[in-house]
C-alpha cells in the first residue's frame, strides 16, 4: 500500500498543489458531506493546539466522520513513558487517519514510517505545520487567482514564524518577490534568505515598515512580536510599536492586497482595518475548515472526481 | 630508505592498513573502531612521516577486514583516510574513505527536540555536501557539519 500521509508539502510539484488547491475548492462549494461516513479519524495532541485542533475536528465532522483522540499529552500514557511509536501503533488499529501534533521536531515523519495508516503532520515544533501552509496557499490563491509572480510581505517576527518559513519554501518556486519587514533580533534567519539565494528568489529586507514600502504589496503576513522572543528588552521597547498595520498606512496600498494573519493576533493589526476590503485574516482561518477537508480525503484516496461525483453532499 | 620506515611499524602478513590518518584523529579512529575488544594483533603509529600530510598516524589491524559500517563511521572522522587491505604482506587493494550518500545510526543529531534524540529509533541523513561535510537530518531536516556531530549509541567518542 502506498503511504499516503502529509507530513511536509514543501517538495510537492505545482501540479499536485493545485490539485489539492481545487480540492479545497470543491470543499469549499459543499463543505457538509457524508463521504466519510464510517471512518474514524483520530486526533492526537501530543502538544495542545486548541485552533489547529478545532479546525481538524470539524473538517471531519462535517464529513460525517466519527473523530477520536486526545488534546492534551497530560491525558495519555506517553507522559507514563510510552513511545511515540507505540501510541501511533496503537492508534492505528482504531482509525483510518491519525492526524498529529507534536512538540518534537520530525514527530510526524518517524509516525508515517511506523504505521501504514495515513498520518496528517498538524505541527511538529518548530519544523512543519503543512495544513497551515495549505491553508495560506488557498487563501492566497483565491484572493489572487494565481500563486505566481505575487509581491509578498512578511512582517513582524521572521525568526522564530514557522508558519512564514514554511509559506517562503512553499512559494519559492512561484517566482515571488519577497520583502521581509523584521525588527533586527527578529529578522528573517540566515538559512531561508540562503534558500532563496540558491533558487534565485528575490527578497528584499526592510527594518521601516510604512505606507510607502507596502504600497506594491499583493499579500501582507502578518505575525506577532512577542516581548518573550526579545533577549534585549529595551529594544523590544523600541520596535514593539513599529511592526503594526496601521489603517492609515493602507491608503497608497494596491486594490488586490489582502492581508494575512495566521491568528491569534493581539495589537499588530489596528481593529479598525478588521472592516477594510483588504483584511482577509478571519476568512483565511475560515479555509483552514476547507483546506483541512482536502487534506483528510486526500490521504484516505478520495480524489478530486470523487469529490466533484460526490453522492453525499448535504449543501 | 623507504624500506627502513615501513619498518617503523612491523609489517602484516594478512588484515587491513588504515593510512594517513591525521595524527590528532589517531585515538578517536582507535576509540571508533574499538580497538581494545580486538583479539588479533593490533599495530597503532603516530607521528609517522608522511609526504602527503606531513605527519600522520597509521593502524594495522591483522586478519580483520572493516564492515562497511565502520567504513562510514571512519569517513565521519577523517574524510580522507586511505585503506589499504593486506593478504601475504601484499597490497591487493586500496581504497580512498569518502562519506556516504546517507548515514544511518553512525551520528546523532545536533538538535535536541528532534524525535530521533528522543526515541529508541534510528538516526538517519543525507550528506548534502561532501566538499564542506553538511549533513541534513531526515525527521527535522536541521542542516548540520557533520565534523561537530556525536557518534550514535555505542561510539560515545567526539570526532
Ligand atoms: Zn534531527
Amino acid at each position: 500500500m502506498v503511504n499516503r500521509s502529509i507530513v511536509s508539502i514543501a517538495d510537492y510539484s505545482h501540479e499536485k498543489i493545485q490539485y489539492l488547491l481545487d480540492m479545497a475548492q470543491e470543499m469549499e462549494a459543499h463543505s457538509n458531506r457524508k463521504i466519510l461516513e464510517g471512518k474514524v479519524v483520530a486526533t492526537l495532541f501530543f502538544e495542545p493546539s486548541t485552533r489547529t485542533r478545532l479546525s481538524f475536528e470539524t473538517a471531519a465532522n462535517r464529513l460525517g466522520a466519527r473523530v477520536i483522540g486526545f488534546a492534551d499529552p497530560k491525558a495519555t500514557s506517553s507522559t507514563k513513558g510510552e513511545t511515540l511509536k507505540d501510541t501511533i501503533k496503537m492508534v492505528s488499529n482504531y482509525a483510518d487517519v491519525i492526524v498529529m501534533r507534536h512538540r518534537l521536531e520530525g514527530a510526524a515523519k518517524y509516525a508515517s514510517e511506523v504505521t501504514d495508516t495515513p498520518i496528517i503532520n498538524a505541527g511538529d515544533g518548530a519544523n512543519l505545520h503543512p495544513s497551515q501552509t495549505m491553508l495560506d496557499l488557498y487563501s492566497i490563491y483565491k484572493t489572487q487567482g494565481r500563486l505566481n509572480n505575487l509581491n509578498i510581505y512578511m512582517v513582524g517576527d521572521l525568526k522564530y514564524g514557522r508558519t512564514v518559513h514554511s509559506l517562503l519554501m512553499a512559494l519559492s518556486t512561484y517566482n515571488p518577490t519577497f520583502h521581509f519587514i523584521a525588527p533586527k533580533e527578529l529578522e528573517m534567519p540566515n538559512e531561508y534568505k540562503m534558500y532563496c539565494k540558491k533558487r534565485g528568489v528575490n527578497y528584499i529586507e526592510q527594518r521601516d515598515f510604512t505606507a510607502e514600502t507596502i504600497a506594491d504589496a499583493d499579500i501582507i503576513y502578518m505575525t506577532r512580536v512577542q516581548r518573550e522572543r526579545f533577549t534585549d528588552l529595551m529594544e523590544y521597547e523600541r520596535v514593539k510599536d513599529a511592526y503594526i498595520l496601521r489603517k492609515a498606512m493602507l491608503e497608497g496600498c494596491r486594490a488586490n492586497m489582502k492581508i494575512l494573519h495566521p491568528l491569534p493576533r493581539v495589537n499588530e493589526i489596528e481593529r479598525s482595518i478588521d472592516d477594510s476590503p483588504h483584511a482577509y485574516y478571519f476568512e483565511q482561518a475560515g479555509n483552514g475548515l476547507f483546506a483541512r477537508e482536502a487534506l483528510i480525503c486526500h490521504v484516505l484516496g478520495i480524489t478530486l472526481d470523487d469529490l466533484k461525483n460526490d453522492k453525499t453532499i448535504i449543501n | 630508505m623507504e624500506k627502513r620506515k615501513d619498518l617503523l611499524v612491523a609489517a602484516l602478513e594478512n588484515g587491513t592498513v588504515i593510512d594517513h590518518i591525521p595524527t590528532e584523529k589517531l585515538f578517536t579512529v582507535a576509540n571508533l573502531l574499538k580497538l581494545d575488544t580486538f583479539h588479533e594483533p593490533v599495530l597503532i603509529g603516530n607521528n609517522l612521516n608522511s609526504n602527503k600530510i606531513g605527519k600522520k598516524g597509521m593502524i594495522k589491524i591483522a586478519n580483520r577486514m572493516l564492515s562497511d559500517d565502520e567504513i562510514s563511521r571512519l569517513a565521519v572522522v577523517c574524510p580522507n583516510i586511505r585503506l589499504c587491505i593486506i593478504r601475504d604482506y601484499e597490497v591487493v587493494e586500496k581504497k580512498e574513505v569518502t562519506l556516504p550518500d546517507t548515514l544511518e545510526n553512525v551520528v546523532r543529531c545536533a538538535n535536541p527536540v528532534c524525535i530521533s534524540n528522543n526515541e529508541p529509533m534510528r538516526s538517519f541523513f543525507y550528506v548534502t555536501d561532501k566538499l564542506h561535510g553538511m549533513m541534513r537530518c531526515h525527521y527535522c531536516n536541521k542542516e548540520q557539519k557533520i565534523e561537530n556531530a556525536e557518534f550514535y549509541q555505542l561510539f560515545n567518542v567526539k570526532p
